[in-house]
């Protein structure tokens, strides 16, 4: 039984199901707000939901008990009072390694740690503090932290992705930051701009290959990239066999850390599924090569929107279960690592992030 | 005294009671003045600069007020989410 977890623009909507049987809406909760991403520590047992109403301000909520009813809003979600900014959006929760630690990234491209499951959180003073920060440029979605890459059993290790801030490390559990842009080519920027570490990175999602956590895929904006460094400089690897670089979600396999899978967009300036047709696009060999992933999935007149956090796994290896959800309110999974999808839901709202547990 | 009124999610955030006696010779202190009075109300109506959230409208004897607002001990200040879409 897989449970997902899929933040709308109204509502949080749990799912159970298998790929095989079918899903069932089990629990909608937070009607008509926008919940942007919603998870479930797996050590805890606790849900947490990230939610921005449109009069109140971002917020982040978490559930012990009936996660239709019962919720409580976690402390110190919010930037340090008195600055000249105030929190936009919490985009990503991620797990920690370390007991009790989650990490959540927001805009304007800030990291919150908790260290007691979610109930209470802080500003990560490392990251806030760059003498860069004033420098850094918001992409379209805002100046947003999206994606949150834990070491497998070295809780110091962590990448982060800013939107357009670029990629971020650091080995002390985020007392220190440094940039891992080396490599990345925004194509949308003049030659002469690219020396300047500031201009923009937009990175759109990166994932880390547990098996080898050395190596991340990120799907940028034009450009899909490896490294093999940790994260310190990237390969393009969007060459070989993808209708279009350009897109948001990206996830792997976590048993084959030579596995990406990305769901490409025509471009920039027409987010939408190629030809009208919605495929996941696989790579086995660390990306010298994709295939497109289709059956099952809508073939023609299917004009989908995929945004960065609607795209997410469970298991690993042949039983690798993919889901992904659309702006039009679609949800789509596969049971089989991509080989064959089919519709879980179709007339959900805007979908905004996925969660299989 | 100045009477400040909320209602919705902010009465059950500030004690379940719509309308507080608070002192203040702006909105803005009315509003902090609620705040450290109720902390969970904290980042509900003002974000981290101090400013009200953008969908959030006060108004003062029924006129619309901002955060510099001057306030007399018997004004009523009411504070609402705006309607907003189209």
């Amino acid at each position: 039984m897989t449970e997902l977890l899929v933040g709308t623009k109204k509502g949080l909507f749990l799912l159970e199901g298998d790929p095989g049987s079918g899903f069932e809406v089990r629990t909608r909760a937070f009607p008509g707000e926008p919940v942007e991403f919603a998870t479930r520590d797996p050590r805890s047992g606790r849900l947490l939901a990230t939610m921005t109403s449109p009069f109140y301000g971002p917020k982040i909520f978490f559930s012990d008990g009936d996660p239709s009813a019962e919720w409580e809003q976690a402390q110190g979600v919010a930037l340090p009072e008195g600055g000249e900014q105030a929190l936009e959006r919490i985009w990503v929760i991620a797990r920690g390694e370390a007991d009790g630690v989650l990490y959540a990234g927001g805009d304007p491209g800030v990291l919150f740690e908790s260290h007691d499951g979610g109930t209470t959180w802080a500003v990560n003073a490392g990251l806030w503090s760059q003498p860069s920060r004033p420098h850094w440029q918001p992409g379209g979605g805002g100046l947003c932290l999206h994606s949150i890459c834990t070491w497998p059993g070295d809780p110091d290790r962590l990448a982060v992705a800013v939107s357009a801030a670029g990629i971020w490390l650091t080995d002390d559990a985020g007392g220190s930051w440094r940039r891992g842009n080396v490599g990345l080519n925004p194509r949308y920027l003049p030659q002469e701009a690219l020396a300047d570490e500031n201009a923009g990175r937009c990175v759109h999602h990166v994932e880390r290959a547990p098996r080898r956590p050395q190596r991340l895929f990120m799907q940028f904006h034009g450009g899909v990239y490896r490294s093999d460094d940790a994260g310190e400089s990237w390969t393009e690897i969007g060459g070989g066999g993808l209708p279009s670089d350009f897109g948001f979600p990206l996830m792997v396999d976590p048993d084959d850390p030579d596995s990406a899978f990305v769901i490409p967009l025509v471009a920039d300036m027409d987010r939408v599924t190629p030809d009208g047709r919605v495929r996941v696009y696989e790579t086995r060999d660390g990306g010298s090569s994709w295939s497109a992933r289709g059956a099952g999935l809508p073939a023609e007149h299917a004009y989908l929107t995929v945004l960065r956090q609607a795209f997410a796994r469970a298991g690993g290896g042949a039983q690798l279960e993919l889901y992904f959800g659309a702006t039009s309110g679609e949800l789509f999974g596969s049971g089989d690592a991509g080989a064959t999808w089919s519709s879980l839901a179709s007339r959900l709202p805007p979908v905004f992030s996925v969660v299989a547990v | 005294m100045t009477v400040v009124c909320v209602r919705g999610p902010l009465k059950e955030l500030a004690g379940g009671r719509s309308n507080h006696e608070l002192d203040g010779a702006t909105v803005g202190e009315l509003l902090r003045a609620l705040e450290l009075r109720h902390p969970d109300l904290g980042g509900w109506i003002l974000d981290e600069r101090g400013l009200i959230r953008r969908h959030i409208n006060v108004f003062v004897n029924g006129e619309r007020g901002d955060r510099a607002t001057a306030v007399r001990s018997d004004d009523r200040i009411e504070v609402l989410p705006a309607i907003t879409g189209g």
